[in-house]
Parts: structure tokens; C-alpha cells; sequence
């Protein structure tokens, strides 16, 4: 049997483009006229789509691992002598290949909604789906109008033209498939904010609905963050893990405003308030996910100016951007005034830790996307070149992240309602007096007063956070105390405590790298350098064959006293299809600090030729992304809670509605979402 | 869930409040008191938003009147030097056969002319260039200038492949009137390095005359 190849790949997105504009399209239709029917076939169709689109990704797939260079894309990106993963990982290593990647994944987050979401209300269900459908119609037909992955090039060339080697690697394999599984995640929230402006209505148990969603999507886009800055720490061999450039700010600006998502999800859930807020963050989060992977991953940016290199995708972007997040918004001037609002809260609680933690989050939020956006404006207006980086970012973000870390703990050991001052700040206790301890460690081994006071701030959230589940579990007071409590808390308790402390972890890890020593030296074999309380000695230098490169190798022996601790190999990688040389970094960690070595140019010959090289100690390094992981595990975490399963309370008249009914605007009750209602 | 009000915690539309604040079934058994800090739990909110943002404006415009880059072709610069110490990105194509490396106490110093096609200048960087980088393509360069100094790069990019130019160089280009990319790929990296002669010998036969 013939395996399908790129004509059934490209009739499958075709059709999935069809059977999108009929989820998005039909249940709508449903929803105004109370026809059933059309309410019930949204999960169907999104089966269907998902489907299709997966046969189409599977074509595309098949095609790059039978080298079939008739298709373009193909032939541009790959190689016969490209390793097998990376054939098939080199898919979405692409722009087309990208964009295929990120509808299937926006497929397969309606799948989830229609498959985990078998509790929600059949008119909610069908409108998310319904938004969801429509979002994919419209990138996909992006994909099949201007980016075509499915394109065939005749005459087909004996070869393709390779990837670009510095994507050849393990960790970014995997970074976009993760990374875009957050940006398009927030397209559920998105989805249930746009159903709820629709449909007039939002209340605790759409918070309660929203919730896993959010918590979801930022945990993969946590990762994905986590990730991609790992892979610029140990591929571009700079020594550098965050550049402030677009594409990183990009994925960092949907993380704030879905991190203050999350955290204003639990304000609509518990206390029902704060419910326009939070449908506003949902369709903001989702915007800039899109802004951030269309506008700039995809070079329009760059190509509004110079290289136009083709002006119909830049269009046909711009529209349909304008046209997602233009028309959510003009919903929300429309219908958030008609939206009942929830209650009001003391300053000194939870939710008002809650609020503070949101409003700092936006205003950081406010400053990067400024910081992105300014060059690019100016040179509109004014037609000058000129750019910000890190002096801008450290001075703006350090200032606004200090009072927010202040907050994280200050807010976790806060009750609902109503707080004390005392009460709260004898709880604070044992964690400043962590900090201070931290400040003083900080002061004595840093350089400068603000990695101390970031150190101390980033002791004192994970302090707060241990504080928190100690009081709760009963710590100190016995051991029947414990024995009783830890079965009985929350998941979701762990989980937030758990992602607060991997924030702090990055924070110290960050701080740590602000201290980071590096050194460029140039040494001949045998020669030696002293550097960071270590000596680094250059003791051979040999060549190696790879699959398809030819490889430099250094042998750099680390020894501290005259003891040897580490013997590393930084690489030179020539990968010759594409004329290309990458650094291969080597780095030598104990958690605690990271040996970082690359290999640069080697010039002169025989014994007199000498090599350049890139020694950095950078302390707690690792603990950066070690933080990231721990973020996204406290999320998922607190997803496995039983309370936060996605879907709804099975029985409408149940424990759910019990809560909705304190709510004051008296229309928030469950059996109002009744399908039944609809059908009649 | 006794005091019902409006929900944002930026609400800086007065017309919305109205409705808001008037939902509710214990509306009206409010007490003089309970309004009191009503009034002064939004005094509290809106502050709070007010402190935040105008802190994030004020750090905002400092940050930019300090630390925004701007950036230069070598004919701006030669033409209107910046102020010393002042850090800007200097960009253009590296003149073929211009790079000359030494070592200096076991440092690798790299030395490189950066033309726009109009006129070179000397960039001295200090470390390990990136692997692009390339004689004859192009180069954004970090650093400061001084008159009669050659350019003190601090940081070397060129991480782009051979056949994308950043759109800063491109402009620069484009402006100097040598390349526009409307018709077609830049030149190559011979013909710049002509031009650049021919420029330099029109000027000097210029002054000459």
C-alpha cells in the first residue's frame, strides 16, 4: 500500500478548512435559533477537523522522511543526509511547516474542549467550539492561501538545501511544538470569554470552567519559555540565556498577562468578582500570543520594510489579526457593561493580594510590550534605527518584579475576605528574617545592591510559600496534627505553593547569573589561564567525524589547587551542505554553578597554532530553568486537583451550584445553563 | 458576599459605575459606615493602579532617555560623531580582506573595516566573532566612537544566514543610494569594496582639484 504523500496532505487541510468553517459557523447558528441538533454536531465536527488536519500533518511528515524533494518545502528545509529526527522534527523548523503545526494544535485544543468538556452546558460547548472553529478557518486558510507547506517545485532537485544546523538539536526539536502548544492553548480561555460576552453571562462556575485551561496553557508556555532560553544558554555559545529580542519578548508578554490570568481566574471562581477583568485578560492573553508568533516569528515585521518577501502573507496576517482580536474587543466594549460585576474586597486578603499581583503584572507587562514595540514605531514615524536591550529591560522590569515578589508571599499567607496586619505579619516572620539573611549573603558575595535585594526578595517568596503549607499542614503542632492534614490538602495548595517556589528559584538563579565572570582567551596547546578561583588548561585538540559535519574538539582539563575537577570538550562544528560552523558549548554544572566553555577560532599551524577560547563560571545557572520546570509542575500539579478537573460539575443541582447560589446577581445559577432550555 | 460593587481593579470609567454599584439584593440596607469604606476600598484600588502604572511610566522614560541605541551607517558616523561613551550600533558590509587579528595578554583582538559604500570605518572588537561572521557580509556592531579612534565594539552580530541582511544595515543601504532591494540581492562582496575605492578616490580627487 502506498503511503499518502503531499496531494493527500494537501487535500486533507483543505478539507479540514471546510469542516472548520462549519464548526464555527453552524453552532452559532444553533445557539441563536435553539436548534439542538446543530448544538450536538460541534463536538463532531471538531473531531472531523482534528482528523483531517492530523492525516495532513502526518502527509507532511511522510514526505520530509521519504526526502521528497518535489515538495518545496521539503527541499528547502532538509537533506538526504539530515538525521532522521531531525527530518522529521525539521517540519516545523520552518515557516509553513510552523504554521501547519500551530492549526493542528489549535485542532487538538478543541478536541480536548470537546472531549474533557463533556460536563459544560451544550450551548457554552458549542460556542467555544464554534470560536475555536472559526479561529482555525481563518489560519488555515492562511496556511493554504499564502503559506502552502504542501507546494511542489518542479523540476524536483536530487537534494534538498539542509536546515540550518544551529536548529539541529534535541532541545529545539521539541521548544516550538511546546512553546506553540501555550500560545495556542490560551485560545480556550479566549474561547470561553468571547462565548460568555456572547451569551451575557459570567459567573463562578465559568471561572471554575476557564481555570484548568489557563492553568494548562501557561504551563506549557512556562516550559516552552524555559526551553528556548536553556537552548540560547548551550547552542548560541554566548553565554547568554535571554537577549530581550521580539521573539523572546514575544512569548514573555502572553506569559505575563496568562500568569495574571491564572491568578484572576481564582478571584472569579472563589469570590465571583473581578469577572470583566478577567474576560478582558482571557481575549489580551490570546492577543498577543497571536500578535507575538504572527508578527514576528513569521518575519512580517522585518518584511513591512525591507523584504517584503511577499506582501500578500503580511496582508492576509494583518486582516485576520485585526479581525480575531478587533472583533473580541469591540464584543467586549459591546457587552462587558451588561455584565453584572461581582463583589468588592477589603485591600488587606487574598483577593486583594490577588488584584496587587495582577496590576503589577500588567504594568510589567505595559513596560515590555513598550520596550518591544518602541524601535519599531519610531522608525515608522520618524524613519531613525534604534533599538533597547537589556540596560532598558534591567532598569524598567527589576523595579516592578522587586514589589510584586513582595506581594506573592505577603498574599499566600493572606485569608479570603478579610486579613489582618498582625496576624499576617507574624506569619511573614520566619520569612523575613530568611530574607534578611539572604540580603546580608547577598551584600557579601554579590557586586551591587540590587542582585542582593533580588536575592533576598526571591528567598523571601519561597520562604512565604514553605510558611504557607506548614501553617496549613500543622506543622509544629504534633504529629496527629500532620497526620490528619496531609492527606486532606488540596492538590491545587501544593500546586500553587510548589510554582511559587519555582519562581523564587529562578529569580536566585537569575540573580546568580548576574554575577556570572566570563573571559575570551587565546591558548596554544599545554597553556594555561586562571579564571574564577579555577585553572582551565588547553590539552589537546582533535578532529571527529559526524553524521553530517566535521567536528573540532577541544580537551579543556579544569583543575582547582592543582586538582583536576572537570575535563571538558567544547566543539567547533563545520557542517558542510550549508557552509556552516556552530559552536558546540560544553558545560560541566553541580547545580550550584555552572563551567561554561566554547570553542572559538584556531589560527596558526602545527605546534604554534593557537586556540580561542570562552570560559564563563556562572553561578546557579542551571537553577533558572530548574525554576521554569518546577513553575510548570506546580501547575500541573494543582491540574490534577480533584476540584479542577476540566468540564463542570456532572449535576447541574450538585455542589456547584450550592456555591453559585451566594452569588448576589441571582442570575448566576446552574441550572440556567440547562440545554434542555434550548431544546424546547 | 454582602458588599457587591464593580469588579476591575483599573476602572477608569466613572459611567460604568453606576449599575454596578447599585446590583445587588442588600443595595439599599447599606449603613453611612459600610458606603464609607466602600468608597475607600475603590479610593484604595484605584490608587494602587495609579502608583503602578505611573511608577512603570516613570521607569519607562528614564530607562529610554538613558539606554535607547541608536544606530548608525559608517558615513553618519564619520560625518556627525557621537557623543563619547554614548552606545551605539554601528552596521554595515565588512570590507573583504580587512580583518587582521592579534593577541593581546592571551586576549584575541580583531580589527575590521565596515563599509555602507559611501565610507569605511575601523571597528576593534575584542573577543570571539560570532560564526557568521563573514568578510564581505554584513555586520551590526555594539559599541562607542570616538573621532580619530577606531570603533570600541563591545558585542559582534551577526547571527543571520548568508542570504538575510538586518533590516537596519538594509536601510542603511538603501539610503546611501547604493542597493535598493527592490531590484534584486545586494551586491557582492567585491563590488562594495569597489565602490568604496571609487568613492574615496572621487573625494580625494575632488579635494585635489
Amino acid at each position: 500500500m502506498a503511503l499518502p504523500g503531499a496531494e493527500e496532505g494537501h487535500y486533507a487541510l483543505a478539507l479540514a478548512c471546510v469542516l472548520a468553517l462549519a464548526q464555527g459557523v453552524l453552532p452559532l447558528w444553533g445557539a441563536a435559533r435553539r436548534r439542538r441538533t446543530l448544538l450536538e454536531l460541534a463536538p463532531a465536527l471538531c473531531f472531523a477537523q482534528l482528523a483531517a488536519l492530523l492525516l495532513s500533518f502526518a502527509c507532511l511528515v511522510i514526505s520530509a522522511v521519504r526526502d521528497d524533494f518535489s515538495v518545496e518545502n521539503v527541499a528547502a528545509n532538509s537533506a538526504l543526509s539530515k538525521p532522521l529526527l531531525y527530518k522529521i522534527t525539521g517540519v516545523w523548523g520552518n515557516h509553513e511547516g510552523s504554521i501547519l503545526l500551530w492549526c493542528l494544535i489549535l485542532a487538538i485544543c478543541g478536541g480536548a474542549v470537546a472531549w474533557f468538556g463533556r460536563g459544560l452546558p451544550l450551548v457554552l460547548k458549542a460556542r467555544v467550539l464554534a470560536i475555536l472553529g472559526a479561529v482555525s478557518t481563518g489560519f488555515q486558510l492562511f496556511c493554504l492561501l499564502t503559506s502552502d507547506p504542501f507546494a511542489r517545485v518542479w523540476p524536483a532537485p536530487a537534494d534538498g538545501q539542509g536546515m540550518n544546523p544551529l536548529l539541529q538539536d534535541p532541545g529545539l526539536a521539541f521548544h516550538p511544538p511546546v512553546l506553540y502548544t501555550g500560545y495556542v492553548g490560551f485560545a480556550v480561555p479566549f474561547a470561553f470569554a468571547v462565548a460568555a460576552l456572547i451569551e451575557g453571562r459570567v459567573d463562578a462556575a465559568w471561572g471554575r470552567w476557564v481555570r484548568p485551561w489557563a492553568v494548562t496553557a501557561w504551563c506549557f508556555l512556562t516550559l516552552g519559555i524555559a526551553m528556548g532560553s536553556w537552548w540560547s544558554y548551550y547552542v548560541l555559545g554566548w553565554g547568554g540565556y535571554w537577549f530581550w529580542d521580539p521573539v523572546e519578548n514575544a512569548s514573555l508578554i502572553p506569559w505575563l498577562t496568562g500568569t495574571a490570568l491564572v491568578h484572576s481566574a481564582i478571584v472569579v471562581e472563589k469570590r465571583d468578582a473581578l469577572r470583566i477583568w478577567t474576560v478582558l485578560l482571557a481575549i489580551a492573553t490570546f492577543s498577543f500570543s497571536l500578535s507575538g508568533t504572527f508578527l514576528v516569528r513569521s518575519g512580517i515585521l522585518n518584511s513591512v520594510h525591507a523584504f517584503a518577501n511577499d506582501p500578500a502573507r503580511g496582508l492576509f496576517i494583518l486582516l485576520l489579526l485585526a479581525l480575531v482580536i478587533g472583533g473580541s474587543l469591540l464584543l467586549f466594549a459591546w457587552r462587558a457593561p451588561s455584565l453584572v460585576s461581582g463583589g468588592i474586597f477589603a485591600p488587606l486578603s487574598r483577593e486583594g493580594g490577588l488584584v496587587l499581583n495582577n496590576i503589577l503584572l500588567c504594568a510589567l507587562c505595559a513596560v515590555v510590550v513598550t520596550g518591544t514595540m518602541y524601535p519599531p514605531f519610531m522608525q515608522i514615524l520618524t524613519g531613525r534605527t534604534l533599538s533597547v536591550g537589556k540596560p532598558f529591560f534591567d532598569a524598567t522590569t527589576i523595579p516592578l518584579a522587586l514589589p510584586l515578589m513582595a506581594a506573592m508571599a505577603a498574599g499566600v499567607l493572606l485569608p479570603w475576605k478579610r486579613g489582618q496586619m498582625r496576624p499576617l505579619l507574624r506569619r511573614l516572620r520566619p520569612a523575613a528574617a530568611l530574607a534578611f539573611l539572604g540580603l546580608i549573603g547577598g551584600l557579601a558575595t554579590c557586586t551591587g545592591i540590587i542582585p542582593a535585594l533580588c536575592a533576598a526578595f526571591a528567598i523571601w517568596v519561597i520562604a512565604g510559600s514553605v510558611t504557607d503549607l506548614a501553617l496549613r499542614l500543622g506543622l509544629g503542632r504534633g504529629h496527629g496534627m500532620l497526620k490528619q492534614r496531609l492527606p486532606h490538602l488540596p492538590r491545587a495548595v501544593w500546586g500553587s505553593a510548589i510554582a511559587h517556589i519555582g519562581a523564587g528559584v529562578t529569580v536566585l538563579g537569575l540573580t546568580g547569573m548576574s554575577q556570572a565572570q566570563h573571559r575570551i582567551v587565546e591558548l596554544g596547546i599545554g597553556q594555561s589561564v586562571h579564571q574564577g578561583a579555577l585553572d582551565w588548561t588547553l590539552t589537546a585538540i582533535r578532529q571527529e567525524k559526524g553524521p553530517n559535519y566535521r567536528a573540532t574538539l577541544a580537551d579543556l582539563t579544569v583543575s582547582r589547587n592543582g586538582r583536576e575537577i572537570a575535563i571538558m570538550h567544547p566543539s567547533r562544528r563545520d557542517f558542510t551542505a550549508q557552509h556552516q560552523v556552530t559552536t558546540d558549548v560544553a558545560i560541566r554544572t553541580n547545580l550550584l554553578r555552572d563551567l561554561y566553555a566554547a570553542l572559538g577560532e584556531s589560527h596558526g599551524e602545527g605546534k604554534a597554532a593557537r586556540h580561542v577560547l570562552r570560559l564563563h563560571v556562572n553561578p546557579l545557572a542551571p537553577w533558572i530553568w530548574l525554576g521554569g520546570v518546577i513553575m510548570a509542575l506546580g501547575g500541573a500539579l494543582s491540574l490534577s486537583d480533584r476540584r479542577h478537573r476540566f468540564g463542570a460539575p456532572r449535576k447541574p443541582g450538585g455542589q456547584g451550584a450550592g456555591r453559585i447560589a451566594r452569588s448576589p446577581s441571582g442570575t448566576a445559577d446552574g441550572t440556567g445553563r440547562d440545554p434542555e432550555g434550548v431544546a424546547s | 458576599m454582602s458588599t457587591p460593587s464593580h469588579d476591575r481593579p483599573a476602572d477608569r470609567n466613572p459611567a460604568r459605575e453606576g449599575p454596578a454599584t447599585n446590583a445587588g439584593p442588600d443595595g439599599g440596607r447599606r449603613t453611612a459606615t459600610r458606603r464609607m469604606t466602600r468608597k475607600s476600598r475603590r479610593l484604595w484600588l484605584t490608587l494602587t493602579c495609579l502608583i503602578c502604572f505611573s511608577a512603570a511610566t516613570a521607569l519607562v522614560l528614564n530607562a529610554f532617555s538613558s539606554s535607547i541605541v541608536f544606530f548608525m551607517a559608517p558615513s553618519q558616523i564619520l560625518a556627525r560623531p557621537p557623543v563619547p561613551d554614548r552606545v551605539i550600533r554601528l552596521g554595515g558590509m565588512v570590507v573583504a580582506g580587512s580583518l587582521r587579528r592579534t593577541v593581546e595578554d592571551n586576549v584575541p583582538v580583531n580589527v575590521f573595516d565596515v563599509t555602507d559604500g559611501q565610507a569605511a570605518v575601523t571597528v576593534r572588537f575584542s573577543g570571539i566573532l560570532p560564526d557568521l561572521f563573514r568578510e564581505g557580509q554584513s555586520v551590526v556592531a555594539l559599541g562607542t566612537f570616538r573621532p580619530g579612534h577606531p570603533f570600541a565594539a563591545t558585542e559582534v552580530l551577526a547571527k543571520h544566514d548568508e542570504t538575510y541582511m538586518p533590516r537596519e544595515v538594509a536601510e542603511a543601504l538603501k539610503r546611501s543610494g547604493k542597493w535598493d532591494p527592490r531590484f534584486g540581492k545586494p551586491p557582492s562582496a567585491g563590488s562594495w569594496d569597489s565602490m568604496t575605492r571609487n568613492e574615496a578616490r572621487e573625494m580625494t580627487g575632488r579635494s585635489a582639484q
